[in-house]
């Protein structure tokens, strides 16, 4: 019960990018199309996860047991630019399909702040390692959620005539805003789930 | 200078070496600023509990009681002026509209609401982050002076006598729930200190099991 | 190219918000107050300035294949300083800003000068760059939280100009956020037209 209603939590009452602005780069840089939006969503999901396993562990088997704690930025940026690499490498030796689907928006994950974002709050909300990873899941399918609503969007107002200052990212913005305005009607469905899991 | 060849050898010395650099660096600030850090939230917390529970002469941040009710703890800074008992800040949480909310609340030896400080909420901007000064003194939903033991705070909405945040009930409801679980809290700490009645009472239990065994 | 050309290059022509559209998570996430996008303004100012000039001074000892991971530890080393001085001598602020002084790390800004900028010239114009760079984001950021606080609250830094009952929350809210940076782009375009 407690992992549905943190899934259904960071989907939709607190989405990543709607209400927590991480990740915002990639949401308004490659949502032009729907395809290009399912491919980022998809890689998106794929190194969040990895990412929050792997930085979860060195946290709790090398920074506190040694008492590097402040050593967590540097340390998790790193290691999210080193996996980056590596699953760019991997799968393009096991897999080259889903390299080809993939590949081109891998290098841009390590400077996309929700991982990194994702992986510190995991740490601070002081989750455990399972708890951790339905968050980072869910936090992704929010994500991936957000950038294909947006994508569909996006492409209906390509056909439309915006005035000659709007045009571009001030157009996209305002939709963004629109967008988020709808998201909000979620809040305070996860207080309702809570009281119906009898969690409160 | 000229610039190094991409080498492995030179990648691997350039990496270590700026790694190790940069750890040392940092070590180095940590040890110098673990102290400042420390010193600066337990400011924070000693002017929160000299808005809650003012004129004391004793240090309450320095030692404060932890106390089990229902499976939640809760921090008591007990306040002394002379040696005599004059309140004590209880530190509670509870589910807020975005996330936890603790407050800090001072009550009086007979169990009166002093003051109370939001020392931190994930509220709405604007909407439940007025807590901070809604049920101060004054106030609409002024708490201040009211006894939890008489009758416990409740939002209007509910039947209770607290009027609610303007469009913020979870707020209110998560606010005053905290503030009757720290003087739950504190009644259990009072029964401790003042009267003794459990200390006597706890010997009197293990005899018991003693002599059961 | 002369340091002050260099410096209001950052200000205006290239600034980072408004212009190269870089660094929009904390200057979305950030700005719910005049103050408080200054507050991350002047953080990510900090940060930038140091790894700026330490960049270019370490230029020639880096080699060109790892050069990324080397820029990344310098500027996640400042972070963390940063980190810990503000929890030592500004606490409230960073309690405020929070997990976005972290996040100053992956700030696209950061890396994007060290690549285009530090790592090409010397460091005193590095310095500059770095200067006008993040004055740019932080007159941005500040400008941001401006006119949301305004909106929403009708205050502008804590000072009210009009009756709170006039104030739009949903301008302090996520959504203020993304349509008061949209209108100001549009209206940054016009300017740039005339």
């Amino acid at each position: 019960m407690e992992y549905i209603l943190i899934f259904i939590t960071a989907i939709f009452v607190n989405n990543i990018v709607l209400s927590q602005f991480l990740g915002i780069c990639p949401f308004l840089g490659v949502s032009k199309k729907v395809d290009t939006a399912m491919g980022m969503g998809a890689a998106v999901a794929f190194v969040l996860v990895l990412a929050t396993i792997v930085t979860y562990l060195i946290q709790k088997f090398v920074l506190d047991a040694f008492g590097l704690a402040y050593l967590q930025t540097i340390a998790f940026i790193l290691v999210i630019a080193a996996l980056v690499q590596m699953v760019e490498i991997i799968l393009k030796k096991v897999s080259p399909s889903l390299y080809q689907a993939l590949g081109v928006f891998l290098p841009l994950i390590t400077t996309n702040c929700c991982i990194l974002g994702v992986t510190i709050l995991v740490i601070q909300k002081d989750y455990d390692l399972l708890t951790g990873v339905v968050y980072a899941f869910s936090t992704a399918l929010g994500f991936a959620l957000a950038l294909i609503v947006f994508a569909g969007i996006r492409e209906q107002l390509s056909l439309v005539n915006i005035p000659k200052g709007m045009r571009g990212m001030s157009i996209a913005l305002v939709t963004a805003g629109l967008l988020a305005m709808a998201f909000m009607g979620f809040s305070g469905v996860d207080k309702g789930l809570a009281t119906l899991f009898g969690l409160n | 200078m000229k610039k190094l060849e991409s080498s492995l050898k030179n990648m691997a010395l350039a990496l270590t070496g700026f790694s190790v650099v940069a750890g040392a660096l940092l070590g180095w600030v940590n040890d110098v600023t673990a102290e400042p850090i420390a010193q600066a939230n337990a400011k924070t917390l000693s002017d929160a509990i000299a808005v809650v529970v003012p004129g004391f002469d004793n240090n309450p941040a320095e030692a404060p009681e932890v106390i089990e009710v229902n499976g939640a703890s809760y921090k008591i800074y007990k306040a002394t002026k002379g040696g005599k008992f004059v309140g004590a800040a209880v530190e509670s949480s509870s589910n807020g509209f975005g996330g936890a909310l603790t407050v800090l609340v001072g009550f009086d030896p007979e169990g009166n609401i002093i003051d109370y400080s939001l020392l931190s909420h994930a509220e709405t901007p604007g909407l439940g982050s007025k807590a901070a000064d809604w049920f101060k003194k004054g106030a609409k939903g002024d708490i201040t002076g009211k006894n939890p033991g008489e009758q416990p705070l409740v939002v209007s909405k509910d039947g209770g006598q607290i009027d609610a945040i303007t469009a913020s009930t979870i707020t209110t409801r998560a606010f005053l729930l905290a503030v009757n679980n720290a003087y739950a809290a504190y009644k259990n700490q009072n029964v401790d200190s003042t009267t003794g009645a459990t200390q006597q009472a706890a010997p009197a239990d293990s005899t018991q099991v003693e002599t059961n065994n | 190219m002369n340091n002050f050309k260099v410096l209001m290059n950052g200000i205006v022509k290239e600034n980072p918000t408004f212009v190269l559209l870089l660094g929009m998570c904390p200057t979305l996430g950030t700005t719910s107050s005049a103050i408080n996008g200054m507050g991350m303004g002047l953080a990510t100012m900090f940060v930038l300035i140091c790894s700026n000039v330490v960049i270019s001074l370490i230029k020639n000892l880096v080699p060109d294949m790892v050069r990324i991971p080397i820029f990344v530890v310098v500027i996640a080393s400042f972070v963390t300083l940063l980190q810990m001085l503000m929890q030592a001598y500004v606490p409230a602020l960073y309690a405020t800003l929070g997990l976005f002084i972290p996040l100053i790390v992956v700030n696209c800004i950061l890396l994007g000068r060290a690549e285009a900028f530090a790592a090409k010239n010397n460091p005193l114009s590095s310095f500059f760059d770095g200067l006008g760079m993040g004055l740019g984001f932080t007159i941005a950021l500040t400008l941001l939280g401006g006119v949301r606080e305004f909106l929403g609250t009708g205050k502008i830094f804590n000072l009210a100009v009009m009756p709170e009952e006039y104030g739009m929350l949903i301008f302090v809210l996520a959504p203020g956020a993304f349509i008061v940076l949209g209108y100001l782009i549009a209206i940054v375009n016009r300017l740039k037209k005339a």
